[in-house]
């Protein structure tokens, strides 16, 4: 049977990007354990259009841990206190009755906060942009079962595809590093057959266009612990081997591996 | 060809301002048709991030095998002191005759403080660039998941490592603060007697010591960051990594920590 | 006055009528493209792969997307695969297999060109996306490997793992990010459509309201193309995300745009009941469970035991009993239904009693843990964090709730709808499906809409507009749009009533569900239609919104989006009152055989039927496109 909880929430409000921001408390009464904790906010905002006053905003959308929309710092962990799962699959089960929960937005300087606990996360797009990708125009494909990719290949693609890009590594990482989110791509695009043509010009332009965004990596693994998808700091290390090679190798052999 | 537009919010990114005058945007495109200026070889690899951190494994790589060897090297001084003395020596007579003395153990000391300037540069500029990274705090307390604290003290690990090293090379190299009195004066050459005179005082010996132990937590950091930095991973011997990394630490401290407390425990004298 | 269609389907034999189509379409030369803007609305795998693909083309692409990124879009929700008539498996599949399956399924209620062009293209998806680098499940020899899916007898699904919508997503999200970065698109996110413009019966452009600071901008252009996903969220508790919205297209059906068979919205049977009153929406558990899993309730009302102490004998395992040779797998409708059934009677499971259980007991014993972990593990995972419960211990408790909605704007064969320069493709139009989707054939639809149909229908409507000025911004209409959507938005603020959106979305949602949801009678939907004007009134004069309309404001946005839900429940529940037969997804009570099974009236209902705003929701025009059987036999749908 579920329960039902008494919480109070210290939210961070902030009216826009240029605003200082504080921390606001407010109690929530009598929230069941099955609630999420995004409906947990969900109760919030109805209580404080209720009161008259402006909802707290926050980013969200599928609430089924696919998307990567939902964010937020909770109690000072990345997507709140359980391992491999985002804010919108936490639900109120991980927290006690009288709990206080410090809930704050992502904090980079490449996610400035547009209001609350909103941040904009779209330097994540220019680094796919500048190489996450494989030039395949469409209608030129070849048959799809051209080219065989060995099983673990491609298993392993997907275990770094599975990226959904909610920046929770970055906001984790203690020097606001994208590592993990560029490597996750790195390593699903350059595993793959398909990649190799392009391999290592997406190597060096994709690091490049997260160097003018993002700290660097060093090693403290906090982006893998709370990624939600558990992606392995080992994309870390095809990424900076990929970007060595791509400094160092004659581009006109590389298809001799 | 269209116009490179970067939403506001983006560029105010690169100039590290937080604060955006509205959240006015443009619409984005073309954002990966600026070229980026290239330099030389080797020098456009380590005007990145990553290349910087391959900088700091080879310099790192390079430092490790000096502390190995100087570590071996000391231990000469628990078979007496002829033993470490010609040890000194020897170093200094390395490729002679092709070479006078003492010039190749000049280079290999250009090396090395090349390799330190390295990594020094290296782990200055990368710990601005994070301090960018993140211009406001967490107002709430972090709750680090797996973050060692190794891994989060290497800026002062570092720091002190390098004071110490300063400290060491004026103590036992240069003399300058080597002990004097009772016991003699420094005499370059005497390595086994400088070693004694100095670690004799317990305050150096319990530097020494300290220090010597932030140098393992540093080498137990960066000992295992150099696979990840160099992109050595290989499920088949990722596991390793963390055993090396512990092992080479715990051996330099356990070598080098044995030093002074055997001096002050009058084991060597 | 009735309407006349012309779906534009080409000439000749089924088989052939594609290539007809592109051989004898008007096409832009490659210098001219540059010269034509397309706006693509929506950035999901219709809108995403196909901004990509007129970029690459050489067309002016402006995308927008309501999301901070375009990889938010909800096709990435999508979890078992996507079919394809590739016939690896060498088991007798084809593409006219692949098309009378579709057909099937969709109980004869789609277009027969249409759904055979599908087919043929999705043959060409799969090698698309093997070519972008979509990691999709492989064999130990290397080749793709395929899984079979409700509906079909052969293995045509492609997958990769449990999350094929995510993988295809973001394939098609990095073309288009390819162009974004090359300068061939114009990204616009936080940007949402509010209002579509109309210049002398041609689409002139949009109006869009931008989501950080409230401002509304109009963009003109030569084609607009709608691909922003279906309406499922009118029911509040459904699959889809929390921004999934009919605005849309809803606005453009306000300007002119038909909307068909709003009434074809599909139930999945496998769903996590809800759990509370503060709930926001539900989680879909992939209907592969239903392989090994046994679905049974207590026999009797009162029992409340939990599962495991209650004997055999007191089980009803009525899938089993009621369709013995199906089983737990009989199809989505048909279960759903019984499901429903058994839970209004009272025999329902769990604190609320609204699931009934999904039992994997028989499983682990039959095949032992480890088997069944292997096979389902990361859904008994998913299960566990979102129910607290533990799967292989307890049964898991699912219930129906909607997630696709099959109904969308009319479009033609070249997808355009009946206003000229106005396209809508993927879930957003009403095309392929017809009253009854198949697993895994949303991503396929798409994905063809996107990457192969649209950019090569487009450029009819495009060639002969080159050389002649079109309305820019500045045309009154556009003025004139921008005025109605500063006032409508203004409108909500200045209510100043006592309900918040979400409250009026939550009650809609529950007559919906109700009367135009699994089961509709004739009595539940007049109810409703009395039901659903006195809330859209209430919702009209108690609305509150509270902040301000400059910056960003949720609250705001949703009571647009309530809005537009209102009106669409309305048209939703005419329509499945005027379609007396029972078909696919769309079951009337008053219209089923003696087993229970949805009878179609092919003499009245083999049409579809278009709405028409007239100004008043409550009285569209129903207009109807009447459907031709040519190849396809007109046949009762059984799974027995």
């Amino acid at each position: 049977m579920s329960h039902l909880k008494n919480l109070t929430l210290k939210v961070w409000r902030q009216s826009g990007p240029k605003d200082a921001g504080r921390f606001e408390t407010h109690e929530v009464a009598e929230i069941s354990d099955e609630a999420s904790f995004l409906e947990l906010l969900d109760v919030l905002n109805e209580q404080l259009i209720s009161e008259n006053k402006e909802a707290v905003v926050f980013d969200h959308d599928c609430r089924e841990g696919i998307c990567g929309t939902c964010s937020l710092m909770i109690n000072g962990v990345a997507h709140g206190p359980q391992r491999a799962t985002t804010t919108c699959q936490l639900h109120m089960r991980s927290f006690k009755s009288n709990d206080t929960i410090v809930v704050e937005p992502w904090r980079s300087a490449a996610f400035p906060i547009i209001k609350d606990l909103m941040v904009d996360r779209s330097p994540l797009d220019r680094i796919i942009e500048a190489g996450g990708y494989i030039t395949a125009v469409t209608g030129g494909a070849p048959d799809g079962n051209l080219i065989a990719v060995p099983k673990p290949v491609a298993d392993a693609a997907m275990d770094s595809a599975q990226c959904i890009g909610c920046g929770a590594c970055v906001a984790a990482c203690p020097n606001g590093a994208a590592s993990l989110f560029t490597g996750a791509k790195i390593a699903h695009l350059n595993r793959l057959p398909q990649g190799q043509p392009e391999r290592y010009k997406r190597a060096e332009a994709m690091v490049e266009t997260m160097d003018e965004h993002f700290g660097s990596c060093t090693n403290h693994g906090e982006c893998s612990a709370a990624c939600p998808k558990e992606i392995s700091i080992d994309v870390i290390a095809l990424m900076n081997k990929d970007y060595r090679a791509s400094k160092f190798k004659s581009r006109k052999e590389i298809s001799r591996g | 060809m269209p116009v490179a537009v970067t939403s506001i919010l983006t560029s105010m990114v690169t100039s590290s301002t937080v604060h955006t005058e509205a959240l006015r945007r443009a619409p984005v495109t073309g954002t990966a048709l600026q070229a980026r200026k290239k330099r030389p070889f080797l020098l456009d690899l380590y005007s990145t991030s990553v290349g910087k951190k391959y900088a700091m494994a080879i310099s790192g790589i390079a430092m490790m095998g000096f502390v190995l060897f100087h570590m071996i090297g000391n231990l000469k001084m628990y078979m007496g002191a002829t033993a470490l003395d010609h040890y000194a020596e020897f170093l200094r007579e390395l490729l002679y005759p092709i070479v006078p003395k003492g010039v190749m153990l000049w280079i290999l000391r250009g090396g090395l403080i090349s390799m330190l300037f390295l990594h020094l540069h290296a782990a200055w500029s990368l710990t601005k660039l994070n301090r960018h990274a993140r211009p406001v705090k967490y107002q709430g307390a972090r709750d680090y998941q797996v973050a060692k604290f190794a891994s989060r003290t290497m800026r002062w690990t570092g720091i002190i490592v390098l004071a110490y090293l300063v400290w060491h090379i004026l103590d036992l190299t240069l003399g300058v603060v080597n002990a004097t009195g009772t016991n003699g004066e420094f005499v370059t050459g005497e390595v086994y007697n400088n070693v004694v005179r100095s670690l004799d005082r317990p305050v150096v010996a319990a530097f020494y010591v300290v220090a010597n132990i932030l140098l393992g937590i540093h080498l137990f950091h960066g000992a295992w960051s150099i696979f990840q930095s160099l992109g050595w991973n290989n499920p088949r011997f990722n596991n390793w990594r963390r055993g090396f990394a512990t092992a080479f630490a715990t051996i330099i401290v356990v070598g080098n920590v044995s030093f002074p407390i055997a001096v002050i425990a009058g084991i060597v004298k | 006055m009735t309407y006349t269609f012309d779906a534009k389907i080409p000439a000749g034999p089924l088989t052939e009528k594609w290539d007809n189509y592109k051989q004898n379409a008007k096409l832009v030369n490659p210098n001219n493209k540059r010269k034509f803007k397309i706006i693509v609305v929506g950035t999901g795998l219709a809108g995403a792969s196909a901004a990509a693909t007129l970029a690459e083309l050489g067309y002016q692409v402006d995308a927008f997307t309501f999301h901070d990124s375009p990889r938010r879009a909800h096709s990435i929700a999508a979890q078992g695969g996507i079919n394809a008539a590739k016939n690896y498996q060498g088991d007798g599949d084809s593409i006219n297999r692949l098309f009378t399956d579709t057909i099937k399924g969709g109980d004869f209620r789609s277009r027969e060109a249409n759904v055979h062009r599908l087919a043929q293209v999705s043959v060409d998806i799969i090698d698309q996306m093997v070519a972008q680098g979509v990691p999709f499940a492989r064999e130990y020899g290397g080749l793709l490997d395929n899984r079979s899916f409700g509906g079909a007898q052969v293995s045509r699904t492609f997958y990769a793992r449990g999350q094929t919508g995510q993988q295809l997503l973001i394939g098609a999200y990095q073309q288009m990010a390819r162009q974004v970065g090359l300068g061939g698109v114009r990204l616009f996110n936080r940007t949402e459509l509010i209002d579509t413009v109309v210049v002398d019966g041609r689409c002139a452009g949009i109006v869009v309201r931008d989501l950080l600071t409230g401002e509304i901008q109009s963009h003109a252009a030569h084609a607009v193309v709608l691909a922003t996903g279906g309406y499922g969220n009118v029911f509040f508790l459904s699959t889809n995300a929390m921004n999934c919205n009919v605005t849309a297209a809803w606005r453009a059906h306000r300007r002119g745009a038909m909307f068909a068979n709003p009434c074809y919205t599909q139930i999945h049977p496998t769903c996590i009941p809800q759990a509370d009153e503060t709930q926001s929406k539900l989680t879909l558990m992939s209907e592969s469970l239903r392989n090994d899993g046994r679905v049974w309730v207590p026999k009797s009302p009162t029992d409340n035991r939990p599962a495991d102490q209650i004997p055999e004998a007191e089980r009803d395992y009525y899938l089993e009993r009621l369709y013995p040779s199906y089983g737990n797998l009989a199809p989505r409708d048909i279960s759903s239904r019984a499901a429903k059934r058994l839970v209004d009677k009272g025999q329902g499971i769990g604190p609320l009693k609204n699931g009934v259980n999904l039992d994997f007991a028989a499983a682990i014993e039959r095949l032992g843990l480890d088997v069944v972990k292997e096979r389902y593990g990361n859904l008994f995972e998913m299960y566990e964090r979102i129910a607290g419960e533990d799967p292989y211990k307890t049964p898991m408790r699912i219930y129906p709730a909607t997630h696709y909605t099959m109904g969308g704007l009319w479009v033609d064969y070249e997808l355009m709808t009946n206003i000229p320069g106005l396209y809508a493709a993927g879930e957003a139009n009403f095309s392929d499906h017809g009253a009854n989707r198949l697993g895994a054939s949303a991503l396929m639809q798409g994905l063809a809409d996107g990457y192969f149909v649209l950019p090569s229908t487009i450029s009819s409507g495009l060639a002969p507009l080159l050389g002649k000025s079109m309305p820019g911004i500045d045309h009154p209409a556009f003025k004139e749009a921008e005025k109605q959507a500063k006032d409508r938005f203004a409108g909500y603020l200045n209510t100043k009533g006592k309900r918040s959106p979400d409250w009026f979305h939550r009650e809609l949602g529950k007559i919906i569900w109700d009367k135009c949801g699994m089961e509709r009678t004739k009595e539940g939907l007049q109810e409703a239609l009395t039901d659903l004007p006195a809330l859209y009134n209430e919702f009209q004069t108690d609305l509150r919104v509270t902040g301000t309309g400059e910056t960003t404001n949720q609250t705001l946005e949703k009571a647009g989006r309530v809005d537009d839900f209102f009106q669409l429940g309305m048209a939703m529940c005419q329509d499945a009152l005027s379609r007396e037969e029972s078909c696919g997804a769309h079951f009337r009570s008053e219209y089923q055989t003696p087993e229970g099974e949805a009878q179609r009236d092919d003499e009245k209902f083999c049409h579809v039927a278009a709405f028409e705003w007239t100004g008043d929701p409550m009285n569209p025009k129903r207009n109807v496109e009447e459907l031709v059987f040519e190849n396809a036999h007109l046949a009762t749908r059984s799974y027995k």
